[in-house]
């Protein structure tokens, strides 16, 4: 198979570990993952800001890009969601691609029909499902199964995890005081959870929640679940 | 132009213009469990008090449910035998509000048809029903249903109504509020105490 | 031209931070939104066709925006037959004349209303006063808020920002005794006050939750009984209706008999549902007025994907779920509309001014949309009219600039390049913590309630080209 890795740009920049992560994962698996090095951002800033002449072109060229490969993986719900939900609508040439472009636990799950994928972390952590992924992707419990199958795992429940932790892209920015009301719930459940990491399949939120945790000297750290998945 | 033509002229302007279909997949019959059950577990849970008889033991029931009665409200078509028990005063139309807000009086009601699924009790302003006001100023309401009339669901109870145009009540339990911190609490301006007769 | 309280004075931020600052607001709030969704969620549990529920209740919406112009006029026909008089209304200011003169005509300076958004909406009750008609609120919520001299700020509970000991010292300041602050008492205290009201009043005003087409009958949703003796002891009944709540066939109300009360209140059924078709002799009002309003409607369905707001049923599901809307409550909003309904309706019925930053004020979580028992797609809408701006030309800089350097491999590598380095000093100021705690406007806004990360110090592609190409 022919599987291609959608790393996204803020990965790419701030998180390239999630990147290293994928690969280590797949590879484990015997797959060969190929990085195609015209990506660049999927366009979901702009489209979800007003900007969707500006998107356009990004959507463009992640349809060239990643056309021709029969799986394109990426570690990001709402950078996947973006390609699912939106670019049947703003670029009519997309289906091939779009239907081929899996967030990485639903390419694990679903097509490769793995759960368990060797890895070991000895410690405590707890997941928050991020919006995309739960509401848009439906991902439901995929990534959770994938985390209960690592050794030495210990899986936290995390109170009011279905509730957003308050990031939205701009909205942290243009409506930074009611962010950082809905961040301070978040960070307090995930504190109480006692959890030494709180995982999730977004470095975007992962960020918002990670800033809010290290703002307020908490001991839990943000982590993408595929560097979990990727630990041995 | 007049605010009617301008109205339409903006609709007729704006409106999609492709046809839209509409699926009609969700349950047109709902049975299964035992309705009867089902209806008095509803109203049970909404508040109302239930009682389950015979057609024989219709009229001591009525007469227990109104022992504290001042007077009884009953509906011109109200069937005789309902208050054979009942020895207080009887009030019949016509009726003014006053009469209806005395204290103590209690109406005494047929239904149209009962949605077990829901635990509502359909009025429809029958002979055995009167009409809207008799069941809305009094505080103490009590309601015979038969078990033919108890239905599923909400589309089978809408389909038996004779005439939808007639005034409709739908009642589920006794008045109440969800307006003080989202709690439901029993009891604002229509009948506080709702009993139904189930009549086997 | 629409108008009336739809048109949100302060810009959504500024208005939020005010609300955000009341700590017995925000307790609340979550206590009642908390309480509602956990109800929801258990009720529409119950439904095992729930899913095929909402498809038929938003494509019987769709097909009712498609065929407006011609079940307006069944409505019409239909509703005069049974003996009601039918107006119509291009805007709020209209409404409000057209019922201030019916009003007027019964020579009664006193009415009494059914709780209706659309009533709120057009600012009726500004109306009637101004007229020298005072008209009481009959509903707990409504009463609540009118009593307090506020505003509401929910669609479904007028007063949620409340608790009920504020419920009770506002009732004692309006000589309402209740001899406790738990909620049987102050409903009971709003009997007695009520009572007397319903049974002397002339004219009754409403609004309504459908109103169908084939036979001209209206419907209206309540739980407390003040609706019913609004709408059964006047002999006057004045309905306001927004052209939007049409139904074709008195069949389709199972659908939304279903949807409603379940989405809303968390009910199986509410406690009351009235109908009722014209005059009806004997029974109920002998003189019935039905105003059909558009006040913006007409504009919010010429847009392809805005007009599905017009589905709504005015449940509230939506602000019960919404985070935004739970931190910040329906004021923020500035609009009856709150919530994420309001973001994307309020704007719509009347565009402009502060209504512009309505559609920014949400995180695109999606919860609402899941919550929607007619599917109406809210992020998508959000998302929609976002497109319309504002844009603040520097952020329209930056978003164009990255669109330029992101669709185009060399420029990109080589922003990440620069990005990296840049961020190379700051690394070595933060030292071992790793993480920034200030950083300069526009980024000021992130660091303002959480810390930032910075790039790492070798990109992906970097790694890649490092690790993979050689």
């Amino acid at each position: 198979m022919k599987v291609a890795l959608f790393v996204t740009c803020v990965n790419d920049l701030v998180f390239p570990g999630t990147g290293r992560a994928v690969v280590e994962v797949l590879e484990r698996l015997g797959h060969t993952v190929e990085f195609p090095v015209e990506q660049g951002c999927c366009g979901q800033m702009h489209a979800n800001s007003g900007y969707r002449e500006e998107a356009l072109p990004l959507v463009a060229n992640f349809v060239k890009t990643f056309d021709g490969y029969d799986a394109v993986v990426g570690p990001s719900g709402s950078c996947v969601a973006m390609v699912r939900d939106w670019y049947p609508k703003l670029a009519p040439d997309s289906g091939e691609v779009v239907a081929r472009t899996y967030e990485l636990s639903e390419f694990l799950v679903d097509v490769l029909g793995v759960t368990d994928v060797g890895a070991t972390f000895p410690h405590r952590v707890t997941y928050h499902p991020t919006c995309h992924g739960l509401r848009m992707l439906r991902l439901g419990d995929r990534p959770r199964r994938l985390l209960e199958s690592v050794r030495g795992l210990e899986l936290l429940d995390l109170p009011g995890a279905e509730e957003c932790c308050g990031f939205g892209g701009t909205f942290a920015m243009k409506n930074a005081g009611v962010s950082g009301a809905m961040l301070a719930d978040k960070c307090r459940s995930i504190v109480d959870t006692g959890a030494e990491y709180v995982a999730a399949v977004d470095n975007s939120c992962l960020a918002h929640i990670g800033g809010g945790l290290s703002r307020a000297g908490g001991p839990a750290k943000p982590i993408h679940y595929a560097e979990i998945l990727a630990a041995s | 132009m007049s605010a009617r033509d301008e109205v339409l002229r903006r609709v007729r302007t704006a409106r999609p213009s492709a046809p839209v279909t509409v699926p009609r997949d969700y349950r047109a019959v709902d049975e299964g469990d035992d309705l009867v059950e089902l209806l008095v577990d509803r109203l049970v849970d909404y508040k109302a008090t239930v009682r389950r008889c015979g057609p024989h033991e219709l009229a001591g029931a009525i007469g227990e449910l109104l022992s504290d009665a001042s007077a009884a409200v009953v509906p011109p078509g109200a069937p005789p035998e309902w208050l054979e028990a009942y020895q207080g005063r009887v009030l019949r139309e016509p009726l003014a509000v006053a009469d209806l807000d005395a204290p103590g009086v209690a109406v005494l009601t047929g239904c149209a048809v009962a949605v077990a699924r829901t635990g509502t009790l359909i009025l429809d302003a029958g002979p055995d029903q009167g009409r809207r006001a008799l069941t809305l100023v009094p505080d103490h309401h009590i309601c015979v249903v038969h078990t033919g009339q108890i239905v599923g669901g909400v589309p089978e109870a809408l389909a038996r109504l004779a005439d939808p145009t007639r005034p409709l009540t739908l009642v589920s339990g006794p008045s109440a509020t969800s307006d003080i911190e989202l709690n439901r609490v029993e009891g604002v301006h229509g009948p506080r105490r709702l009993d139904v007769v189930v009549v086997d | 031209m629409s108008g009336g309280n739809i048109v949100a004075r302060l810009p959504f931020p500024v208005a939020a931070r005010k609300e955000l600052g009341d700590a017995q607001l925000r307790a609340n709030l979550r206590n009642a939104t908390h309480t509602i969704r956990d109800k929801r969620l258990r009720m529409v549990g119950e439904v095992p066709d729930w899913e095929e529920l909402r498809r038929s209740g938003a494509a019987i919406k769709d097909d009712v925006l498609s065929r407006l112009p011609e079940l307006l006029t069944q409505f019409e026909a239909a509703a005069t037959a049974a003996g009601a008089t039918v107006h119509w209304a291009r805007d709020a200011a209209e409404a409000c004349a057209v019922v201030t003169a019916l009003v007027r005509d019964t020579g009664t300076a006193e009415v009494v209303k059914v709780k209706s958004m659309v009533t709120q909406e057009i600012g009726l009750n500004d109306s009637l006063e101004a007229a020298g008609i005072a008209a009481v609120e009959t509903d707990l919520a409504e009463l609540i808020v009118q009593l307090a001299g506020d505003t509401p700020s929910h669609i479904l509970v007028p007063a949620i920002h409340y608790n009920r000991s504020q419920i009770r010292d506002i009732f004692h300041r309006n000589g309402l005794s209740a001899l406790t602050d738990d909620p049987p008492a102050l409903a009971e205290a709003a009997r007695r006050h009520l009572r007397a009201k319903f049974l002397s009043a002339r004219v009754g005003i409403s609004g309504a939750n459908f109103a169908v087409a084939e036979s001209g009958t209206l419907v209206v949703v309540e739980s407390e009984g003040n609706g019913r003796m609004c709408l059964t002891l006047p002999e006057t009944l004045i309905s306001v209706v927004g052209i939007e709540k049409i139904l074709p066939t008195f069949r389709d109300l199972e659908v939304f008999l279903q949807l409603l009360p379940r989405s809303s209140t968390g009910e199986r059924m509410n406690p009351y549902t009235s109908l009722w078709t014209g005059v009806t002799p004997g029974d109920g009002p002998q003189t019935v007025h039905i105003v059909l309003v558009d006040n913006g409607r007409t504009e919010t369905l010429a847009d392809d994907v805005g007009r599905q707001a017009l589905r709504c049923i005015r449940c509230s599901a939506c602000l019960n779920v919404c985070p935004v809307y739970e931190r910040v409550g329906g004021h923020a909003y500035g609009s009856v509309y709150p919530g994420p309904i309001g973001a994307i309706l309020s704007p719509q019925l009347s565009g402009g001014g502060a209504n512009r930053t309505l559609p920014y004020a949400s995180t695109l979580c999606g919860a609402c949309y899941d919550a929607c028992p007619v599917r109406i797609n809210i992020p998508e809408v959000l998302v929609h009219l976002r497109q319309t701006g504002p844009h603040p030309p520097a952020e329209r800089a930056a978003m164009r600039a990255l669109s330029w350097i992101m669709r185009d491999r060399r420029r990109y590598a080589a922003a990440l390049r620069a990005a990296r380095r840049g961020a190379a000093p700051i690394r070595w100021a933060t030292g071992r913590r790793g993480a920034v705690r200030h950083l300069p406007w526009p980024l000021s806004k992130w660091t303002s309630t959480r810390d930032a990360p910075l790039p790492a110090k070798q990109t992906f592609r970097e790694w890649w080209a490092h690790e993979r190409t050689r």
